[in-house]
């Protein structure tokens, strides 16, 4: 097979796509805004690497590589698990490129794959988590309080960004794959019920029970400092 | 529920905050609130803890190593399983 070229000289040629029918269009390098799944770049190069093009594939990497690394990357906290998973991911997806039928958005698609992937990794890790839906169900000692508490210890002003991290890190994996992707990626509730295979309504749910989560969390973490 | 948002109870009101807020309607502006500290200050907490969350965990590049490694692992995949030679991952 001939050599496919390496991501960064995909993402340098890609940085401007002369349209056969318009102006040229540039290729965003941000990760934050969700590919858009209609792209007529990513539409051809989807297609020629589900033909079996080596250089598509390894387009295909460039645009994705960083979202999909940083989701695993913030799901399991470690780079070197990251990168193992992200290669995983990758791997599979050249696996099955064939198999995608344009039922979803390709990033959607692309995104279910890797959170299973993930999902795996934490199941081998010994985690209580088998499966997307169990993901989506955290154990009954897992959820929110119920008590909202004392009004003064209202997380007022700006929350120390470390502190929070910590307790995303800290979140059943489920509630913390939900937050991940909708409070910090920004999906949207009808991508992430794609994602996971789950209702709109169940994913509104979760994200809301994952941010009372946290509440109590950084609520904890206040009140001890209050004691010291 | 009573059909009067502003008698609502904590509960009540509660149960319908998802909803309320990622409909994108002004939660705050709800009738609940305008006698509710303790809901208020759920809210404040809440949209704080969303709106911090726009911060975290700044996105990043895998290392140029993890595409080789891709890569190579589909050279041996295609080769039935013959290392062509290519380095392989080291993990």
């Amino acid at each position: 097979m001939p050599d496919p070229p390496s991501p960064a000289q995909v993402q340098s040629r890609n940085r401007t796509i002369q349209s056969p029918n318009g102006p040229a269009t540039t290729v965003p390098n941000r990760s934050f805004a969700p590919t858009n799944p209609t792209s007529p770049i990513d539409a051809d190069v989807l297609a020629r690497a589900q033909a079996g093009d080596h250089h598509a594939f390894a387009q295909l990497y460039s645009l994705h590589k960083r979202r999909i690394y940083s989701l695993c990357l913030r799901m399991v906290g470690n780079i070197a698990e990251a990168e193992d998973l992200t290669q995983e991911a990758f791997l599979q997806l050249h696996r099955k490129i064939a198999t995608f039928r344009g039922d979803s958005a390709f990033s959607t698609w692309l995104h279910r794959l890797a959170i299973n992937v993930v999902l795996m990794q934490l199941r081998k890790k010994g985690l209580s988590l088998v499966s997307l839906d169990e993901a989506m169900e955290p154990g009954p000692d897992e959820g929110p309080s119920r008590s909202f508490g004392a009004a003064d210890l209202a997380l007022t002003g700006a929350i120390d960004r470390l502190t929070l991290e910590r307790a995303v890190a800290d979140l059943p994996a489920g509630y913390r794959l939900i937050f991940i992707l909708h409070d910090v990626e920004g999906f949207e509730h009808n991508e992430i019920a794609a994602m996971l295979d789950c209702s709109i309504g169940n994913s509104k749910s979760q994200l809301h029970k994952a941010r009372l989560k946290l509440r109590d969390a950084l609520r904890n973490q206040k009140r001890q400092e209050a004691r010291s | 529920m009573t059909g009067d948002a502003g008698k609502l109870s904590c509960a009540e009101f509660q149960a319908q905050l998802a909803e309320l807020i990622s409909a994108g309607e002004d939660a705050a502006a709800h009738p609940h609130l305008a006698s509710c500290e303790l809901c208020r200050a759920l809210l404040s907490d809440l949209e704080t803890i969303a709106e911090a969350a726009r911060q975290l965990f700044p996105s990043e590049e895998p290392p140029e190593e993890v595409w080789e490694h891709i890569e190579s692992a589909i050279r041996r995949e295609e080769a039935g399983g013959v290392d062509s030679g290519v380095t392989p991952p080291h993990r």
